[in-house]
């Protein structure tokens, strides 16, 4: 962990970075913020622990838990959800049987997010699920892209 | 077709050189979707396995007609001897005889190409900043300079700042980021301010649920952004220009990077920039997140690493900005249009749009509606030419109710209302906002309780906490709103929101507050009765709010295919074969699971 940790650090002195850009990368790095690498950093820079805390839950981009292997986005944009979004995030949830509140399947396979929008409005409504982007959606399709990202 | 015969000539040597042949595959976001990548890889083992050579060049993304054309499938320019046709709707599949056919009979394929409503839908449109967008390549700074790129920069650092300001100031440019601040007005602040150094930054945090301009702009003619920054830089004397960008939009972020390695490789950027004395150099910044970040103030923190909250104004960033310093934001949208106003001068942009607005916006037209994609027209065209003659009206012959415009900071346009000219003054007078240009069709199946619920939870959801009345005041109105979708609501309620909503507007922070209770407060100006209905009768007259919603099944519309009474969780449904459903509505949930499943809309 210290040695993956240095380096960031050292990243961070010679880019002029900023607290933000520290947690982009110990995100990039450990998959989610660590209590133990924010806890090293705060004593390495000398920033409150509490400063980063407050980044962190401020931004949407920032985890806290670990995530599942596979990343699926929906879009809750005003496009989307005229055309109906509510409904295809239902049952995709319901495919993975995740309770109200939880994100993640029990598996650590799957972890549904959403997001305001992902700007692809005209192929609402829209799916991303491990970077890909998936248009024009309908709770069938969304059950063959779950199966297809399972499997690959 | 300069453009292939130069690559064509580095690259001799196969079989059959043809000069005159190029392929352009959309491969935006929308594009990529679509499979454009697998097109475009299909053309390149045909072209090879024929030993023809073609520039395979990556149409970029702006997403015309993508509804209709880009989204159902790929979108293909195939340019033989000068001539140009447009493919739609290709998978891989068509690709073996669009080559043998076209490319090598010369006869097009003709049930394959694009119909008039592809070019009804770009005939209405004035494009100024979208005219490169889909016909040059993003990824290469030679495709931009051949068609006059970087003439504005050179021609704005041969003259004096102040010049350059004036000519902006005369071409009555508005900001595009939705409040319409005059550009050079804002500009001259700047140059105006003491201290030194002075930033510029483009704020290309798009966070509009609904709008898609910006990453557009970026992915399909990134230069363009890179030369206005230039031409603000020099103009306002910032040396550092900061592009803060969502980090949702990886393919832009990634085409901008390489937009700013290759200018600085031609010296575009850097030290001594087109051999004049001024330095400039450009940084990425990108979001982590979070739409209040499209706040001038909120921004600035971000970018110094901060929760991005926004501060009162005065001081405004003209004077006190980025690291205290002068600081002038531009939208990605004003930025773009800067090279063609310089190179062309003020006179010709102000002869477009009306009095007060000038030039031409670019509006991402979505929602219900037949043609949707990324517009550009001039500022003062109606509603209903937007929405009839370039979008094609509503999708399935269902009746226009309201055009949204603004996001969640606008409002909604009555059908009543179709007639009236698209430019600033006008929709702030009906209580909407230009916005950044997401513009919503809805039509009657919308809920306008439910549409304005939608939106506040959005800016409830989004509102950074620092001041009351956004952080409490807009959480009290989404309760009531939900409360009365939800069949519970109370007859003082429609006052109740609109006593909050003023309020709110009054004493808010900054923008986001001030102009969070819109949605509402628009919809109950024009869609009154439809709240009354929640309350009062509860019912929803769209039949969008479950909670009021009662199904039963058309016994004439039902063709007895059974796809109800298996979709029904709660077995509510009873059929038998060649019978039709019958609705008990006792054990119905109102999950609406029979209504999406049945085919023939019997279900009501």
């Amino acid at each position: 962990m210290e040695k993956e940790c240095q380096k960031i650090l050292d990243k961070y002195h010679k880019n002029k970075g900023n607290v933000i850009s520290l947690l982009q990368e110990m995100q990039e790095s450990f998959g989610y913020i660590r209590e133990d690498t924010v806890n090293w950093f705060s004593k390495e820079l000398n920033i409150p622990a509490s400063n980063f805390y407050g980044v962190v839950t401020f931004y949407a981009q920032f985890y806290l838990k670990p995530r599942g292997k596979n990343i699926v986005t929906a879009c809750c944009g005003t496009a989307c959800h005229v055309k109906g979004s509510d409904n295809i995030i239902r049952k995709v949830r319901e495919n993975l049987k995740l309770p109200e509140g939880e994100n993640t399947s029990k598996d650590g396979k799957f972890t549904i997010e959403s997001v305001a929008c992902v700007g692809a409005c005209s192929i609402a409504p829209v799916f991303i699920a491990n970077k890909k982007v998936y248009g024009k959606m309908t709770s069938d399709k969304a059950a063959r892209m779950i199966e297809e990202v399972g499997n690959g | 077709m300069v453009r292939a015969k130069k690559a064509t000539s580095k690259k001799t040597g196969t079989k059959s050189v043809n000069p005159d042949l190029m392929i352009r595959v959309c491969v935006g976001t929308g594009g990529l979707a679509a499979g454009s990548q697998e097109v475009m890889d299909e053309f390149g083992r045909q072209l090879k396995a024929q030993g023809i050579k073609a520039t395979i060049a990556k149409k970029c993304v702006n997403k015309t007609g993508c509804r209709g054309f880009c989204a159902k499938d790929v979108l293909v320019d195939v340019i033989l001897n000068g001539s140009s046709e447009t493919y739609q709707l290709l998978i891989p599949d068509n690709v073996s005889r669009i080559v043998s056919e076209h490319i090598i009979g010369g006869e097009p394929v003709k049930e394959w190409l694009v119909g008039p409503e592809y070019h009804a839908f770009h005939n209405k449109q004035t494009k100024i900043l979208l005219k490169q967008c889909g016909h040059i390549d993003p990824e290469d700074i030679e495709a931009y300079i051949d068609i006059g790129g970087y003439d504005g920069a050179r021609k704005a650092l041969s003259s004096k700042p102040e010049k350059v300001i004036d000519t902006v100031k005369n071409s009555g440019l508005r900001g595009r980021g939705g409040a319409g601040f005059p550009t050079g007005l804002k500009w001259e602040f700047c140059s105006k301010a003491e201290g030194s150094p002075k930033y510029i930054i483009c704020n290309a945090d798009e966070g509009d649920p609904g709008a898609f301009m910006d990453r557009s702009v970026i992915e399909g003619n990134p230069h363009s952004v890179i030369e206005g920054m230039i031409i603000g830089g020099y103009a306002i004397g910032a040396n550092h220009g900061y592009v803060y960008i969502r980090a949702e939009y990886p393919l832009a972020v990634h085409r901008l990077k390489i937009a700013i390695r290759e200018a600085k490789k031609k010296g575009y950027l850097g030290k001594n920039i087109f051999k004049s004395k001024f330095d400039f150099d450009i940084r990425i910044k990108e979001g982590a997140g979070a739409f209040i970040c499209g706040e001038e103030t909120a921004l600035i923190a971000s970018i110094e690493g901060k929760r991005g909250m926004p501060r009162s104004k005065p001081p405004f960033p003209a004077y006190k900005g980025l690291w205290g310093k002068p600081t002038v934001i531009n939208n990605v949208e004003t930025l773009a249009t800067l090279p063609s106003i310089i190179a062309k001068g003020a006179k010709w942009f102000a002869s477009t749009g009306t009095e007060k607005s000038k030039g031409t916006k670019v509006f991402a037209l979505t929602g219900n509606i037949k043609n949707s994609g990324l517009i550009e027209v001039p500022m003062g065209i109606s509603l209903r030419e937007i929405v009839y003659d370039i979008g094609g009206g509503c999708e399935k012959k269902r009746e226009l109710k309201a055009v949204q415009t603004g996001g969640p900071s606008g409002g909604c346009i009555p059908v009543s209302h179709i007639d009236m000219p698209v430019d600033y003054e006008s929709l702030m007078s009906i209580g909407s906002m230009m916005g950044s240009g997401g513009m919503v069709v809805m039509d009657d199946a919308t809920c306008m309780v439910d549409m304005s619920k939608f939106f506040l939870s959005f800016t409830q959801n989004e509102s950074c906490g620092k001041c009351v009345p956004c952080r409490i005041g807009t959480k009290r109105m989404l309760e009531i709103l939900t409360r009365i979708t939800e069949g519970r609501g109370q007859k003082k309620d429609i006052d109740l929101l609109l006593e909050l909503g003023r309020d709110i507007k009054l004493s808010s922070l900054c923008g986001l507050g001030m102009s969070a209770p819109n949605p509402v407060l628009s919809t109950i100006r024009f869609f009154k009765d439809e709240y009354e209905a929640h309350i009062i009768d509860g019912i929803c007259p769209a039949g969008v709010c479950k909670a009021l919603r009662q199904y039963t099944v058309s016994v004439e519309l039902c063709k007895m295919c059974g796809k109800c009474f298996r979709a029904c969780p709660s077995e509510a449904i009873q059929w038998e074969k060649k019978l039709p459903a019958f609705l008990d509505k006792d054990k119905c949930i109102k999950c609406g699971a029979c209504y999406d499943a049945c085919p023939f809309d019997a279900i009501l």
